[in-house]
């Protein structure tokens, strides 16, 4: 009953879990979503690993918003927020660009992409994470993060089907 | 932790030891100056140790790609030394450790450029 106790416990405390931020669009908010993410990954529970893959997809996120979203426009602000959900750690990251259309992105394992020096963020991404959206408007684009927490009280991986 | 690149000739092939952080902004640019300003003295046989090198993204790997064919292009060669299990697996997942000339041992290394 005590194990069971301190699941719900954890459980609890990691559900009270929400945190924003409205960042300026520059290199620092690249960094800051980073370290934010760093961070808020580790507190959850993942391990090194999986806390090195939701900082780099949210770094490659937030550097998508600053460069490509609100290309470096001070009155454009970049929103981003961790959520704790159940299971899930939830990131959302907003821009106030153009809207990126998500089917317009090469694909960098082409052969005749390999070569090409950028365009291999949201791939990244995609690798790093559980699930990822992208949700383009003509006022921004809203890309969302989710990572499956396996935590030690979870009982390891979860099945796969 | 920015990035630091230094360089040393051992037989003619320029070792570049770089270490911290390759990414956007400061660690991108340090090498892409410093790949072009060896090219413009003459030397095209780098060989780029990332041994100390501790987090890269997908700025530094274009970094990577474009002092690749930079060189290459001047007829040169570029190889990667002793990259680390993040730096590895990043290449792996992007299909570009095929492509980079990737060495673990910097004598072998060093004999390796034609």
């Amino acid at each position: 009953m005590g194990f069971r106790f301190c699941r719900f416990h954890k459980h609890f405390a990691m559900t009270e879990q929400r945190v924003s931020y409205t960042l300026d669009s520059t290199l620092e908010t690249v960094d800051s979503a980073e370290q934010a993410a760093t961070r808020i990954a580790a507190e959850n529970g993942f391990d090194e690993d999986e806390v090195m893959q939701i900082a780099m997809a949210v770094r490659e996120a937030a550097v998508n918003a600053v460069l490509h979203g609100n290309a470096y426009d001070p009155g454009k602000k970049v929103r981003l927020d961790f959520e704790r959900t159940g299971r899930d750690l939830v990131i959302t990251i907003r821009d106030q660009g153009a809207g990126l259309d998500p089917a317009k992105i090469p694909d960098p394992l082409a052969p005749e992409n390999l070569l090409k020096t950028s365009g291999r963020g949201i791939f990244l991404i995609r690798s790093f994470m559980d699930e990822v959206q992208i949700h383009p408007s003509q006022t921004g684009t809203e890309i969302k993060l989710v990572k499956h927490v396996h935590g030690p009280a979870e009982g390891g991986k979860e099945a796969s089907q | 932790m920015s990035m630091k690149v230094s360089s040393r000739q051992v037989d003619g092939i320029t070792i570049v030891d770089c270490s911290g952080r390759i990414t956007l902004g400061e660690g991108s640019v340090t090498i892409r100056d410093f790949v072009r300003e060896l090219l413009s003295k003459g030397h095209k046989k780098i060989l780029l140790n990332l041994g100390d090198v501790s987090y890269i993204d997908s700025s530094g790997i274009g970094e990577l790609v474009s002092a690749f064919t930079t060189v290459r292009n001047q007829g040169g060669e570029l190889k990667l030394l002793n990259l680390t299990k993040k730096v590895h697996d990043l290449l792996q997942i992007t299909k570009l450790y095929t492509v980079f000339d990737v060495k673990e041992d910097e004598t072998a290394a060093i004999k390796s450029f034609s």
